[in-house]
């Protein structure tokens, strides 16, 4: 009798916490483009890019009215390699996708998991975003040839701050421009730091030379005067930063975007892909995602099936050059 | 008074009926979620955000910061009752909590923890609003070096908790300083102690290590000396603090929040730190030395309340620079982007309703979860009353729910239990277990942050010393290492003058 409180407690929490997975993952009818009980897998942490673009695409699906609903999980761990691993393990499962992004190309690679990506469905690329080159208010580098010049005179000198593991996004984008600049990639001074904050820290700071990372991320730092631009990394300028020159338009050929999609397990029949294609493309082409795209800072990279496969394996080579470069 | 303003506005936001039920919502389920171990205040937050995306942002973010806050306070109840903590914050407060409610003091150890969060969390709120802007600017000029020193005194604090044999203590630790060393070297990519196995890349969480070194070890413990000892019911005792009880706690619980705070509002701090330095500093200021281990109150008092005052201080991060210092500050920071707000230097300007009503209702929430927690701690200590057999079958059951919730892989399970294995076999030899989850949480940063400030310097010993704040810290640990030694040779000179004086008088 004693222990009816604690033990009702427990049963709600437990009610609270198991009951919106269990009640998204109930049944629907498998007509038209629906698919019952469609999971996504996200195979880094909750807040996370791939998180969050999954999260996004779950509900503007569901209020657009392509799904009852799709279950978001997470399994973090090695840069999405083990979600990747777990993915293909799935065989011929056309109920689950897994959010990634360039960050798991490189991942896959740098830690030599048995399984690639070559080993998915492709389902669609979604979003890109470009890289910015920034460093803080008052550091002494002004325009990109100034921090160039320095950079290339001491590379160990001039630290670079990322936010992601080598092989990652953030890695990758300064080792292509110091090849562009002339510089050796194995000397470039490249320190990765976890996620975004501890790395702003470090640039506002002017702990680094200067930072690398996704343009979205410190917008409000850079309009606020913070944080300086002193390039773009993509093939175009950034509408929001329209006085910010690439690096190309600097002299420094490099083209690179960050870019983040949807792969299915393996072995699915034409009609499973064609159907977890479909999805993506009413995804693409709803209101919803249009509204979220923009409010999140995303550009449109939609690139969908047999294209989205050969834009990985492009990705996939430029991604072994750079490390095999660099001995990893 | 601009800020004193602002924040009674704020009131005036989060005091409507609604945002008080909002409040309220979230305190409930983040007590619930503390309560249940493995699941985090950072993965509940992530499971909510798309239930929330109905409301309005502010009624939200109160919400969230119930759950934040509300998670805190429910960590430390397993932690102390089942000696399972549900997250990393709550991990010391098993150290003297669950001593003391095996001696039948559970509801004491549990309002102590309570209240101690309650404190923690109004000086912390209160700092906040008060130094909101100047703290986040101190944040940026933390860097790698600096961590490394706040490492290295955390490091020789923490020999005061080795136990009574060192030897002992210090194996305990290396076995932490090992299992910290599994998973990816995060500068390099390279694998370590992984046996080529992918799950084990990212380490091994610091809860699954706390849960198998407390609660399995001890379940096993327990297990195979049942059968010689009959099982007598765990007491529970008074179920309020006594006046002796307060005499204790009021000043670890007033302190925590002074060394909690700080480390929450730094980009690397987080709440596991400066729950450990709140620990062995109530150790060393304690009258009653002879209790810890057995379940002195002041070790739950004053972690518990830097525990919450370091909530409090992520805020601040977060809020002013947009800097994100723990993953739950990461994902209400998703969140935010999710409304299209991006806290930063102009949120403050820009979202004054949002920002000065989640700040009021911190104050808000606080209130509600003292007067949630604190009438069930006696209840609470009731679970006790269960006879021991099943009281641990269902300590195991839910450990394997927490270190399963962690990652949702079926691996965790048998590293949990592998780590149990060790737990039992380090109380069959009498290893303490602190400094070894000490060495997990300690290990891994404080290699970081040397190695990183190694690469800015380009590889320059100085590098580790060339900030003011670092060789400040390096003062004080050298002050403290050479205290012992000048008070013995204070100690002697005194003696020695003493002994010629005495010689003199007889001389003459």
């Amino acid at each position: 009798m004693r222990l009816r409180t604690p033990l009702a407690l427990l049963g709600a929490a437990v009610l609270v916490l198991a009951g919106p997975p269990l009640l998204s993952a109930g049944s629907d009818e498998d007509t038209g483009t629906r698919i019952p009980g469609l999971r996504l897998m996200v195979p880094n942490t909750p807040g996370g890019g791939y998180d969050i673009t999954a999260r996004t695409a779950a509900k503007d699906a569901k209020e657009a009215g392509l799904t009852h609903g799709i279950e978001v999980f997470n399994l973090p761990g090695a840069g999405g390699t083990v979600g990747l691993s777990r993915l293909v393990s799935e065989h011929g499962n056309g109920r689950l996708a897994m959010s990634m992004g360039l960050g798991v190309v490189g991942a896959a690679r740098s830690n030599h998991a048995p399984k690639t990506l070559a080993d998915t469905t492709p389902i669609a690329r979604l979003t890109e975003e470009q890289d910015v080159v920034v460093v803080a208010r008052n550091s002494p580098y002004r325009t990109i040839d100034e921090l160039v010049g320095a950079w290339k005179e001491a590379p160990g000198k001039v630290p670079v701050g990322g936010g992601s593991s080598p092989g990652g996004p953030d890695h990758l984008a300064p080792m292509l421009m110091a090849r562009a600049a002339g510089i050796t990639p194995g000397s470039v001074n490249y320190i990765p730091f976890d996620g975004g904050g501890e790395l702003l820290a470090s640039i506002l700071g002017n702990k680094v030379g200067f930072g690398v990372s996704g343009v979205g991320e410190y917008l409000d730092q850079i309009r606020a005067g913070e944080l300086r631009v002193l390039a773009v990394t993509g093939p175009e300028r950034v509408p929001d930063l329209a006085d910010v020159p690439t690096l190309r338009e600097s002299g420094y050929d490099v083209d690179f975007t960050n870019w983040r999609g949807l792969v299915a397990p393996p072995g699915l029949s034409d009609a499973e892909r064609g159907k977890l294609i479909r999805f993506a493309e009413e995804l693409h082409d709803s209101p919803e995602w249009r509204r979220s795209m923009e409010r999140n800072g995303w550009d449109d990279a939609f690139l969908p099936g047999e294209e989205f496969g050969a834009f990985l394996k492009a990705e996939d080579r430029r991604v072994v050059s750079v490390l095999k470069e660099l001995g990893l | 008074m601009n800020a004193l303003d602002s924040l009674l506005n704020g009131f005036g936001t989060a005091l409507t009926p609604v945002n008080v039920l909002w409040a309220a919502v979230g305190v409930l389920l983040g007590t619930a979620i503390g309560v249940l171990p493995g699941i985090g205040p950072a993965m509940a937050v992530a499971l909510l955000l798309p239930v929330t995306y109905g409301l309005d942002p502010v009624a939200a973010f109160i919400m969230f910061a119930g759950i934040y806050y509300g998670a805190m306070f429910g960590g430390s109840t397993t932690s102390i009752l089942l000696n399972t903590p549900g997250e990393s914050a709550a991990v010391v407060a098993a150290m003297e909590g669950h001593p003391m409610a095996k001696a039948g003091r559970g509801a004491q150890a549990l309002a102590a923890a309570a209240i101690g969060h309650f404190t923690g969390g109004m000086v912390g709120t209160i700092l906040l609003v008060a130094l909101a802007p100047t703290v986040a600017h101190l944040a940026v000029d933390i860097g790698a070096p600096d961590y490394f020193a706040i490492m290295v005194l955390a490091f020789i604090a923490v020999t005061s908790v080795l136990g009574s044999s060192r030897i002992r203590g210090l194996a305990s630790l290396l076995i932490g300083l090992t299992i910290g060393l599994v998973g990816l070297d995060q500068m390099t990519g390279q694998q370590r102690l992984t046996f080529g196995a992918l799950q084990l890349a990212d380490g091994v969480d610091v809860v699954i290590v706390a849960v198998g070194l407390f609660a399995i070890g001890e379940a096993l413990w327990v297990a195979a000396h049942l059968r010689r000892r009959p099982a007598d019911p765990i007491p529970v005792g008074r179920p309020w603090l006594g006046r002796g009880d307060v005499r204790r706690t009021w000043k670890p619980w007033l302190r925590g929040p002074f060394i909690g705070f700080p480390f929450g509002a730094i980009p690397a701090g987080g709440a596991e730190i400066p729950t450990f330095l709140s620990y062995v500093t109530e150790k060393r200021l304690s009258r009653h030395k002879d209790e810890w281990g057995k379940g002195a109150i002041e070790g739950v008092a004053g972690p518990e309340s830097a525990a919450s005052a370091s909530a409090a201080g992520t805020l601040v991060s977060m809020l002013t620079l947009g800097l994100p210092t723990t993953a739950v500050a990461a994902v209400m920071l998703a969140a935010f982007q999710q409304y299209g707000i991006q806290p930063g230097p102009l949120l403050f300007d820009r979202e004054p309703e949002l920002v000065w009503g989640l700040i009021a209702s911190l104050f808000v929430g606080m209130v509600l979860l003292l007067a949630l927690n604190l009438p069930l701690a006696p209840v609470w200590a009731k679970l006790l009353r269960i006879p021991r057999p099943y009281l641990y079958a269902g300590i195991m059951f839910f450990a394997a729910i927490g270190a399963y919730a962690v990652g949702g892989e079926p691996i965790d399970l048998v590293i949990l239990l592998v780590i149990g294995l060790i737990g039992f076999g380090m109380r069959r030899y009498g290893l303490p277990v602190l400094p070894a989850v000490i060495g997990v949480v300690l290990g891994p940063n404080a290699e970081q942050q040397m190695r990183r400030a190694l690469q800015i310097s380009d590889g320059a010993v100085t590098g580790l010393v060339n900030t003011p704040f670092a060789v400040t810290v390096y003062a004080v640990i050298a002050l403290m290492l050479a205290a012992p030694g000048l008070r013995r040779l204070a100690g002697a000179v005194r003696g020695r003058r003493r002994e010629s004086r005495r010689e003199g008088g007889a001389d003459a």
